[in-house]
């Protein structure tokens, strides 16, 4: 963890003279090799490893991208289709990038809601989770910009859409609005800056992961318990355990990854981004990508005003407030426990939290009309009842299951409770590495 | 492990519950007028059966030639195509020397040469399509108002969405001609007579297959005979329909095959790889209990 606890010795000359000037060798082993993790860590934790691998590959396909796409709106959309004809492997690089940023949401949100349930945000993690959720919004910038640059109906349609939540702002929206679009609507400017920021964003996800990786290397892992490590028997050492058990889990994820980008590769997107951008030419329904939906649904269950607020201002700030939640998450939540395990009623709601969610999913997929406004209303109101008024009030009124006194305990409880392992914990794990 | 997956098992049912419930209550909301629908298409594509489909799918290159015959014979009269190069045709399993001489047979408006004149040409193989318009005003123009659209991407612009549950189906048996099931039903779903009160706007044409209305301003495009077919299939609109929309399928995706071929062995890879990575987990983590 910090420098204070190296157990690096360099062995050869090369790594005591670098360790003299620059000790770089040392961060790298005391960082990925001797690292204690908790024992007791389940497949839900491999999923920072995963993010990792998946911002390196969408980065790496997307600067390959970048040396072929002409971010010029009369030239953008047939840039791509030139991509996915005629450059060398281009479809492949196309299609890893755009599923790719579906797939690194969907590691994204199991990473948050993994979270939510083990109550990785309490002190002493609250930054190291504020952090996170910067990383959340700016791939949302990230992502949505990037929706735009194959400048499809979709693309120009959702992005006229998404702009448009500025012009609600009291005073200042229409000036933030007209700074986002470099006009009064999407159009050349808008694309050039979107393709310059979605360049630039990536390299700043990069930098806030390094922040959240260093943070989470002070106060280290959380874990199903939610129970502090407090001795060696606790932890294993990153390598070979943690690496090991990461590279499984990548490999499960990038296979599903893989079966999308090869055999369903438009599953996730929508026809009419393949007809190229018509402004005279609204689409029968504007949906954003798969991933906004939930929010894109809270945007439109606002029907009505709120004394001074209109319908359309009142949407925008329960869209904003819906992701603000989560970075309120560390004082919402009132509770000592920490893991939802030991929170029978918690866990009941956290569950029917995620179905609400996933709920809204769909509801922001469907027209915004008859029972799906009422539907997407209530769903709404449940979303922010779950911070708002369940985590608060559970974690007072709520009776926790018994805690064991550590993380051994825990997983001797397990192993004896079930079948087969024979207890052989008791050895010291940190024997190996 | 195991409790997780019965819970993500207990979300599923419960967003499948209200899901369902959801559809009902809209269902039930607007009471069915067959002579005033609400939702299109009226009727859902029929779902065929294509060559290129499922994880080991490839194109029929027999029935892509023949697409291509009612392309040029029919479709080109009014779309163009402009993002396919005849050099691509050879994907169809013509040879370079039918290539040329196909080019040859289109004229390709270029220029300005050494004097400063746009000229005639005949088509080289780097040539795409050209278009059957000079410019899209003079297509609307020519076709009452709209112009009719580009085909190169066609089958995978159009798609009718799937609805819960079937998305979630289409995920396990690979469904992704969406396009082409839907380009067949709309030009095989002509010639029906439309409900007793149904309006239908004059200069279209009711297709209860369109995705975006009753009708479309297309007439009936193809019928039977239309296009002399040299390998023996049979000269029907349904034929015509299956091979035209096959052909738009390998317009918007030519490398459909080699894309599905590397993805079997990525997957492939990752299956074995995966297993050796798993059972080095096991061994690494045999002494100690987690």
């Amino acid at each position: 963890m910090s420098e204070g606890h190296s157990t690096y010795t360099p062995k050869t000359g090369i790594e005591r003279w670098f360790d003299a000037r620059m000790p770089l060798p040392r961060l790298i082993y005391d960082s990925f090799v001797a690292y204690p993790v908790p024992r007791n860590l389940n497949y839900m934790w491999t999923f920072g490893g995963i993010l990792s691998i998946m911002l390196v590959s969408q980065i790496l396909t997307g600067i390959v991208l970048a040396m072929h796409y002409t971010s010029d709106t009369t030239l953008a959309f047939d840039s791509v289709e030139k991509i996915m004809r005629d450059v060398n492997s281009g479809w492949l690089l196309r299609y890893l990038h755009s599923n790719g940023a579906s797939f690194f949401f969907v590691a994204v949100y199991i990473h948050i809601f993994r979270g939510l349930f083990y109550g990785s945000y309490k002190a002493p993690r609250e930054l190291l989770w504020i952090l996170g959720c910067i990383i959340y919004l700016l791939m949302m910038a990230t992502g949505f910009m990037g929706y735009v640059l194959p400048w499809g109906q979709m693309s120009f349609w959702g992005a006229t859409v998404i702009t448009g939540f500025f012009s609600a702002i009291p005073l200042v929206g229409n000036w933030i609005q007209q700074l986002l679009l470099g006009g009064f609507a999407v159009d050349d400017p808008t694309l050039n800056r979107f393709f310059a920021l979605h360049y630039l964003l990536p390299f700043m996800i990069a930098g806030v992961v390094v922040l959240h990786i260093w943070a989470l290397h002070v106060v280290g892992q959380s874990n199903p318990t939610g129970i502090e490590v407090k001795s060696k028997t606790d932890t294993v050492a990153f390598t070979p355990y943690a690496t090991i058990k990461d590279a499984f889990g990548m490999i499960v994820f990038l296979f599903i990854f893989a079966y999308f980008a090869f055999y369903l590769p438009n599953y996730l997107g929508h026809p009419d981004n393949y007809t190229v951008a018509n402004p005279l030419k609204t689409p029968a329904h504007i949906v954003p990508v798969w991933y906004f939906l939930p929010f894109y649904a809270i945007l439109r269950a606002i029907t009505f005003n709120v004394g001074p607020i209109n319908s359309k201002l009142g949407g925008v700030l329960c869209m904003f407030g819906a992701i603000a939640m989560l970075f309120l998450v560390a004082w919402l939540d009132t509770s000592k426990v920490r893991s939802a395990v030991y929170r029978p009623w918690y866990k009941l709601f956290f569950w029917l939290f995620v179905a609400d969610a996933i709920l809204l999913g769909w509801l922001g997929s469907q027209p915004a009309e008859g029972s799906y406004v009422f539907m997407a209303q209530m769903a709404t109101l449940f979303y922010f009842a779950f911070f708002l008024v369940i985590m608060p009030v559970l974690g007072l009124i709520e009776t926790p299951r018994r805690l064991p006194n550590s993380i051994t305990e825990a997983v001797l409880e397990k192993n004896k409770g079930g079948s087969g392992h024979p207890a052989v914990a008791a050895a010291a794990p940190q024997t190996k590495g | 492990m195991k409790k997780i997956l019965t819970s993500l098992a207990l979300i599923g049912l419960v967003a499948a519950g209200t899901g369902a419930a959801g559809t009902s209550a809209i269902a039930a909301e607007e009471a069915h007028n067959a002579a005033a629908p609400t939702h299109f298409p009226i009727d859902e594509p029929k779902e065929m059966s294509w060559s290129f489909s499922g994880p080991f799918g490839t194109y029929d290159k027999g029935q892509l030639q023949r697409g291509l015959k009612v392309y040029k014979e029919v479709c080109s009269a009014c779309h163009s195509m402009n993002l396919v190069a005849f050099r691509t045709l050879s994907d169809l399993g013509y040879s370079d020397a039918q290539i040329k001489s196909l080019a040859a047979t289109y004229t390709i408006h270029d220029g300005p040469n050494d004097a400063g004149d746009m000229f005639d040409r005949p088509g080289k193989p780097s040539d795409h399509f050209p278009a059957p318009f000079a410019n899209e005003e003079a297509a609307a123009a020519s076709n009452g108002g709209a112009a009719p659209p580009d085909m190169s991407l066609l089958a995978k612009a159009r798609g009718v969405e799937r609805g819960f549950p079937q998305f979630v189906f289409d995920i396990f048996t690979q469904y992704d001609a969406g396009g082409p099931d839907y380009i067949h039903s709309l030009l095989t779903g002509y010639d029906q007579t439309p409900p007793a009160g149904m309006v239908i706007p004059e200069g279209t044409h009711y297709n209860p297959y369109f995705m975006s209305g009753v009708s479309l301003k297309m007439p009936k495009p193809l019928s039977d005979g239309q296009v002399t077919y040299d390998d023996g299939a049979p000269q029907t609109v349904d034929q015509y329909a299956r091979d035209v929309s096959a052909f738009l399928t390998w317009a918007a995706e030519p490398h459909m095959e080699d894309r599905k071929k590397t993805g079997f062995r990525v997957l492939f890879f990752l299956l074995v790889f995966g297993a050796l990575v798993y059972m080095t987990k096991r061994r690494v983590w045999a002494d100690v209990a987690h």
